[in-house]
C-alpha cells in the first residue's frame, strides 16, 4: 500500500468509503509523517493536531451515519493567508504574530462543509509576495525535489507539501503566478481558477483584482474535485461571479480529438532555459499524438505584462497593506503618538519585499505619477486581456512553459528583485486578463528539478483545462508505465 | 526643462507616504533596486495607448448590490480579541489631541 502522504483526494476517499481507513488513521498517519519528513522541507508553518483529531472524527461519525459529502474525511493543508476560524493566520509575516483568525475564509467553510479536515498551515513569502518562499518571517521551505533549492512561491509550502507526499492536497493563492509557479518548481498540479470563480472573502488581500484562491494537488482530478467545491458565488465578496461551474468530471475525456490548442510564440522568451523548453515542446507533441492541433498563436503584448503587473498589483498592495498599523491587530509598536507608533509597528514588523513593493506601489500612485504609470499600466491591461480574447476566438486553450526556468537555488535571486520579477512573465498574463490557468508536471530539466507545462483557458472556462490537464496526465503516466 | 514624472524615485519621500520608517541601509539598497524597478516599469509608457480605455479590475462588473437586510456580524468582544490594547470597548492608539 502507498504510504498515507502519497494518497491522492481520489485514493483516500476510496479508502475512507470501503472502510478500509478511517479519517482519524489519515490525519494520525500524516500527522507523523510530517513530524518525521517536515524537519528538512519546513512546508508547514503550523499544525492544528487537536482541531484536525476532531474535525475527524466528526467526519468518521458523519460517514457512519451515511452522510455524504465530497471531500468527507479528507485532510489538506491551507496556506497560511487564508483564515480558519480560531487558528493563527500570519501570512508569512512578523506583523501577525499572535493573531487569531476570528471567522472562516468563505472557501474554508465551503471545505468544511462538505467534510475535508484542515490538517495544518503552509509556509508562503510574506503577504504572497514573492516567488521563492524565501520572503517568510517563519523559516524557508525547502523544494522536497532538491533541498538545495527553492520550492517557488509564494505557495512554496502548499507546493512542498503535496509534492513532498506531506500533504494529499492543499490550498494556493495565485496574484502572478503563486500557485503554478510553485507547482512547476516543485513538481506537482497547481491551477488559478479564473478572477471571480472563488471567493476571496477571509483571504489576506495582497492584490484584489489579481488575487485568486487555487487547488494544489497531485492529480489533475483532484484539482478539479476541490475546485468543485471551492468555487461559487458569495454574497460577502462582490468580486465573485455567479457563473456556474461546468461538470468537470465530465469534461475530462482522456483525448483531446478535433481540439485547436495556441501556442504562444511569446511565450519561448530569450534565455529560456534549453531543457524547460525541451520538455514543454514534448509535451506539446504528446498533445498532438493526443488528438490536438497545435497552431502557433501570438499574444504581441506579453513584453509589457511584468512592468503592468508590478505597477497595477504594487499600487493595490499598497492600499491593501495600509491596514497593517498596529491599531486593531497584530504585533504593534508604541510611539508618542499614532503616527510614530504606525511607522514603528510598520518598520519592525514588515519585511524587505513587502517594504520595496509598498513603496514602489505608493509611488506609482502618487500625484503627478499616477496617469504616468497606474494609468498607463491599467490600459496595458486591456491590450493584454484583448490578446487573449482574440487567440480564444479560434483557440480552445493555449500550451505554454510555467517558467523560463526551472526552480531557482536557494539565495540566487534574494538580492536582485528586478530579476525575480522577470520570472515572472508567463504566469502573470493569466492573473492581468482574469481567466483561468494550470501548471501540470511535464518533465524534468538539465539538473533533474521539474519542469511544468501550463495550460490557460478562457475566463470561466476551467473545465477546458482541466481536460487538457487530465489528458496529458494520462499520456504522461503511460508513457512513464511502458517506460 | 526638467522631466519630473521621470526624474527617478525618491525613497525616502515616498516611504514616508507610506509610514514606513527605513534604516540607512534600506533606504541605501531600495534607493539603487527601486530605481532599476521603476526604470523597468516605465517601459508601459512606450505603448500607444490613446484610445484604449483603462481597465480596473479582472473582469467587468460594477454596481454589485446585495438586498438590503441586515445579518449577523463578528462579535465586539471577538473583534478585540486581536487588539494590541484595548478598553471599554475601543481600541487605545497613543494620544493624538492634547
Amino acid at each position: 500500500m502507498k504510504s498515507l502522504g502519497e494518497l491522492t483526494i481520489v485514493e483516500a476517499l476510496e479508502l475512507l468509503e470501503k472502510r478500509e481507513c478511517s479519517s482519524v488513521e489519515l490525519v494520525a498517519g500524516m500527522i507523523e509523517v510530517i513530524k518525521e519528513r517536515d524537519r528538512e522541507i519546513c512546508a508547514y508553518v503550523s499544525l492544528d493536531e487537536g482541531g484536525a483529531f476532531e474535525q475527524a472524527k466528526a467526519a468518521d461519525a458523519a460517514r457512519a451515519r451515511g452522510e455524504k459529502c465530497r471531500l468527507l474525511g479528507v485532510p489538506i493543508a491551507v496556506k497560511d493567508i487564508l483564515n480558519v476560524q480560531g487558528q493563527p493566520c500570519t501570512c508569512g509575516s512578523a506583523i501577525l504574530k499572535g493573531y487569531v483568525s476570528p471567522y472562516d475564509a468563505t472557501v474554508i467553510a465551503k471545505l468544511r462543509q462538505d467534510g475535508a479536515v484542515f490538517l495544518g498551515r503552509t509556509n508562503m513569502d510574506e503577504f504572497a509576495m514573492g516567488s521563492t518562499t524565501e520572503n517568510s518571517a517563519l523559516g524557508v521551505t525547502r523544494n522536497p525535489a532538491n533541498p538545495g533549492f527553492v520550492p517557488g512561491g509564494s505557495s512554496g509550502g502548499s507546493a512542498a507539501a503535496v509534492a513532498g507526499n506531506l500533504a494529499i492536497a492543499a490550498l494556493g493563492t495565485d496574484t502572478g503566478g503563486s500557485i503554478r509557479q510553485p507547482a512547476s518548481f516543485c513538481g506537482c498540479v497547481g491551477m488559478k481558477p479564473s478572477y471571480g470563480r472563488v471567493s476571496r472573502y477571509g483571504l489576506t488581500a495582497f492584490a484584489s483584482s489579481l488575487d485568486q484562491v487555487g487547488p494544489i494537488c497531485k492529480t489533475v482530478r483532484d484539482a478539479a474535485a476541490l475546485l468543485d467545491v471551492m468555487a461559487g458565488h458569495d454574497s460577502m465578496d462582490s468580486t465573485s461571479i455567479d457563473v456556474p461551474l461546468t461538470d468537470c468530471t465530465a469534461a475530462m475525456k482522456k483525448d483531446l480529438k478535433g481540439l485547436k490548442l495556441g501556442l504562444p510564440r511569446e511565450y519561448f522568451v530569450k534565455g529560456m532555459d534549453r531543457s524547460v523548453e525541451r520538455s514543454v515542446m514534448a509535451a506539446v507533441e504528446t498533445c498532438r499524438e493526443l488528438g490536438a492541433e497545435v497552431i502557433d498563436v501570438s499574444l504581441p503584448h506579453t513584453e509589457y505584462a511584468v512592468a503592468t503587473y508590478y505597477i497595477i498589483a504594487t499600487a493595490e498592495a499598497s492600499a491593501n497593506l495600509a491596514r497593517f498599523d498596529g491599531v486593531r491587530y497584530g504585533a504593534r509598536r508604541e510611539g508618542a503618538d499614532p503616527l510614530e507608533m504606525y511607522c514603528n509597528t510598520r518598520a519592525h514588523g514588515l519585511g524587505r519585499e513587502v517594504k520595496r513593493r509598498i513603496i514602489l506601489g505608493t509611488y506609482v500612485l502618487s500625484s503627478g505619477y499616477h496617469d504616468a504609470y497606474y494609468i498607463r499600466a491599467q490600459k496595458a491591461r486591456t491590450l493584454i486581456r484583448s490578446d487573449f480574447e482574440k487567440v480564444f476566438e479560434e483557440c480552445y486553450a493555449l500550451l505554454a512553459p510555467v517558467t523560463p526556468t526551472t526552480a531557482y537555488a536557494l539565495g540566487e535571486k534574494i538580492n536582485d528583485p528586478l530579476q525575480m520579477y522577470l520570472g515572472d512573465i508567463l504566469t502573470i498574463p493569466a492573473n492581468l486578463a482574469g481567466i483561468c490557468g494550470m501548471s501540470v508536471p511535464c518533465g524534468v530539466g538539465d539538473n533533474g528539478l521539474p519542469v511544468g507545462l501550463q495550460m490557460l483557458g478562457p475566463a470561466f472556462k476551467e473545465e477546458r483545462i482541466l481536460h487538457v490537464g487530465h489528458a496529458f496526465e494520462g499520456a504522461m503516466t503511460q508513457k512513464a508505465g511502458r517506460a | 526643462m526638467r522631466d519630473e514624472v521621470n526624474d527617478g524615485i525618491d525613497v525616502g519621500y515616498v516611504a514616508k507616504l507610506a509610514r514606513l520608517d527605513l534604516t540607512d541601509e534600506e533606504l541605501r539598497s531600495f534607493q539603487e533596486q527601486l530605481r532599476d524597478i521603476v526604470g523597468y516599469v516605465r517601459k508601459v509608457q512606450e505603448l500607444d495607448v490613446g484610445s484604449v480605455e483603462p481597465m480596473s479590475h479582472g473582469i467587468p462588473i460594477s454596481n454589485v448590490f446585495r438586498s438590503d437586510v441586515p445579518g449577523s456580524s463578528l462579535l465586539q468582544e471577538t473583534v478585540l480579541k486581536n487588539a494590541p490594547s484595548h478598553r471599554e470597548g475601543q481600541f487605545i492608539v497613543p494620544k493624538i489631541v492634547e
